[in-house]
């Protein structure tokens, strides 16, 4: 049997199969043929509402400043073009046709049996990205992609890929979002990175979701030797339940993983959003950091760490503010040391802003309202270190749109 | 500048001040001498307007308007400007953010910092691991950024070294436009008379009024205001007899 039917033989038994953590979907309940979509050969002659919702999640339509660009709507690839040289950006069907080699990291970092999830999108995948930097080669802008719904009740299934080969370095900013006329859909995602010996990734990703949509993304990580992956996850607004969990292993001396997420849960969200990163060998590290906001939602915040090597090192933080007595913050930081000589640490605090703080604010002029607006903002400030500014001014942005009355 | 009548303050349920009667005129600094859980701070606070030291009766008036029930941010705005012992760490907000709040956006923070030698801070967050010569430092550099009519100082010299008490002293006489900060000798007696600002300034030891003359010194004991006069009498008397006696000669 062929690799690729032995994959979707294995997703057939688990396509009832419950996930681990998050409510079960109905996945039935979405439609599961989109229609075709045409291309859009130039993102700025979009409408204006979708250009806007577009730039939110931080993709420059008139791809200034970026190393390329891939755009999904719905189940068709509505716009690729690589803009830089030493990368290559297409969907991952015409990636797998394109590179027989594909195949040996084709649902290597994620099982297609992980759970009903990974099994829909081995047997119904509709593209999703495939962004690889050359070896050797620094791509120095971002190459932005976007996963967009823009059809009502539809179900996406992406799976995409990321390969930075040996002693490059890539940078990535993923927005998704569903178009403003959108209430209900569902989407998921399967994404498998891989950063060989020496390559470095920053991966920034901005949901922008619809407030019935359900969200299940699925990534799994591969950090080889000295290879460095950064990941920002920002989420400030409302999704009515999105739960995912990559799992990130650094599998050889010198490979490091740094996951930063900010999350803001207005009334109405779930967010059960974690990670876990496994050191598999002497001489990695990772640091898992995360601020999340309540404004009356629900977050689950988990974090685990696995010290299975000797000399490994790690440090999970995760602290929540909640801001309205309707919300809940549930921090699960999870530590696990498989041998003696790892060392693993853990932080984490849930409250409310002190009023001090605020005090302090309000006897240097601001109001109430400024005071604590500054104060959030400067709470879900994560100092992140090795990402390009426009990446951080596109982060920036996102917190700083917060203000108290909208929640988000 | 401000006149304070008839004032009681409570902390939660448990007074702490009584009878407080005090009158800052616009240009003159006073000094408040007194034991430690006496009030001072409370005073202060009180002033300032937060929320936990609750007025339970009197009067406080600024630039004679009744502020008794003002919000801190409406006093702050009309130019009253506090630094108090321990002002808590604001994750992720710098000294610059903070100078730029101050200011309302009008101050350059690298002139600014460089008199207050906090060039170097202007990146971190706000108290975050700072010292406690630091923290006054970058109070200070907040204060002279926000430009009050009324500077209040609570012990602006704990925890600051020899060294960096002058610096201290410097800041604060800058912001009360006092001293010869500017190089304009020429102009003394001018400033003199056309002295607008004001200070209150809590100390133990009174090591800032070598720096920041002061014009009318108090005592506070037992929650209350027992005396006033010249500082440097006052200062004196309390170190070679202590309050208590002080305050009986006063009497």
């Amino acid at each position: 049997m062929k690799k690729q039917d032995i994959l979707k033989e294995k997703a057939k038994v688990a396509i009832d199969k419950k996930a681990v953590y998050g409510a079960d979907i109905d996945l039935d309940s979405y439609l599961e043929h989109g229609k075709e979509d045409a291309p859009v050969p130039d993102l700025t002659a979009l409408p204006a509402n979708q250009r806007k919702q577009l730039e939110t999640i931080g993709l420059d339509t008139s791809g200034t400043g970026r190393a390329g660009t891939y755009m999904q709507m719905d189940h068709s690839v509505s716009h690729c073009d690589v803009a830089a040289d030493g990368v290559e950006i297409m969907s991952t069907d015409a990636a797998l046709e394109c590179h027989d080699w594909l195949t040996d990291y084709w649902w290597r970092a994620v099982a297609p049996d992980a759970d009903k999830y990974t099994a829909r999108a081995a047997l119904h995948q509709e593209h999703g990205y495939f962004i690889r930097a050359l070896p050797g080669r620094k791509i120095a802008e971002p190459v932005q992609a976007c996963l967009y719904i823009g059809q009502e009740g539809l179900i996406q299934d992406v799976h995409n890929m990321i390969i930075v080969e040996e002693g490059a370095e890539l940078h990535v900013i993923t927005g998704c979002a569903t178009d403003p006329n959108v209430k209900k859909g569902a989407h998921i995602g399967i994404s498998e990175f891989y950063v060989k010996k020496g390559g470095k990734l920053t991966f920034t990703m901005i949901h922008r979701w619809g407030e019935e949509i359900s969200v299940r993304p699925r990534t799994g990580v591969v950090v080889e030797e000295d290879g460095l992956f950064i990941s920002n996850y920002v989420c400030m607004q409302k999704v009515k339940d999105i739960q995912m969990y990559p799992s990130t292993r650094l599998t050889a001396p010198g490979a490091v993983a740094r996951i930063n997420s900010i999350l803001v849960a207005p009334p109405g969200s779930h967010m059960d959003v974690g990670g876990k990163v496994i050191l598999e060998s002497p001489g990695t590290k990772a640091e898992i950091v995360a601020r999340t906001i309540s404004t009356g939602g629900v977050i689950i915040n988990r974090g685990h760490l696995v010290g299975s090597a000797p000399e490994s090192k790690a440090h999970l933080e995760c602290h929540g503010l909640l801001l309205s007595p309707g919300g809940v913050i549930h921090a699960v930081p999870e530590l696990e040391a498989r041998t003696d000589n790892a060392e693993l640490s853990h932080e984490a605090a849930v409250g409310k802003i002190a009023p001090e703080e605020i005090e302090y604010l309000m006897a240097r002029g601001l109001d109430e309202e400024e005071a604590v607006a500054t104060i959030v903002r400067g709470f879900l400030n994560v100092n992140i270190e090795g990402i390009p500014a426009s990446l951080a001014r596109e982060i920036d942005r996102a917190v700083s749109e917060f203000t108290v009355n909208k929640g988000a | 500048m401000l006149k304070i009548e008839n004032l009681a303050v409570s902390v939660g349920d448990r007074p702490i001040l009584h009878d407080v009667n005090l009158e800052i005129k616009a240009g003159q600094v006073h000094v408040l001498f007194g034991p430690n859980g006496t009030g001072k701070s409370t005073l202060i606070g009180a002033i300032m307007g937060f929320p936990r030291y609750r007025i339970t009766s009197g009067k406080i008036w600024f630039k004679g308007i009744d502020v008794t029930e003002a919000p801190v941010y409406e006093r702050a705005r009309a130019g009253i400007g506090v630094m108090i012992q321990r002002p808590p760490t604001v994750r992720g907000l710098t000294v610059r953010q903070m100078v730029g709040i101050c200011s309302r956006q009008q101050a350059d923070a690298d002139l600014l910092a460089a008199k207050l030698n906090m060039t170097d801070f202007l990146e971190r967050n706000v108290n975050e691991g700072f010292s406690g010569g630091e923290i006054k430092r970058s109070e200070l550099l907040q204060l002279t950024a926000q430009k009050p009519d009324l500077l209040m100082l609570d012990e602006p010299e704990s925890g600051v070294d020899i060294e960096n008490i002058a610096l201290v002293g410097e800041a604060a006489n800058r912001i009360l436009l006092r001293g010869q900060t500017d190089g304009q000798e020429g102009s003394m007696r001018k400033q003199r008379t056309e002295r607008t600002k004001s200070g209150l300034i809590i100390t133990h030891t009174g090591h800032i009024l070598q720096y920041v003359p002061a014009d009318v010194a108090h005592v506070m004991y037992k929650g209350t205001l027992s005396c006033s006069g010249n500082a440097q009498e006052m200062l004196q008397c309390i170190q070679h007899k202590g309050y208590e006696e002080c305050i009986r000669c006063a009497i």
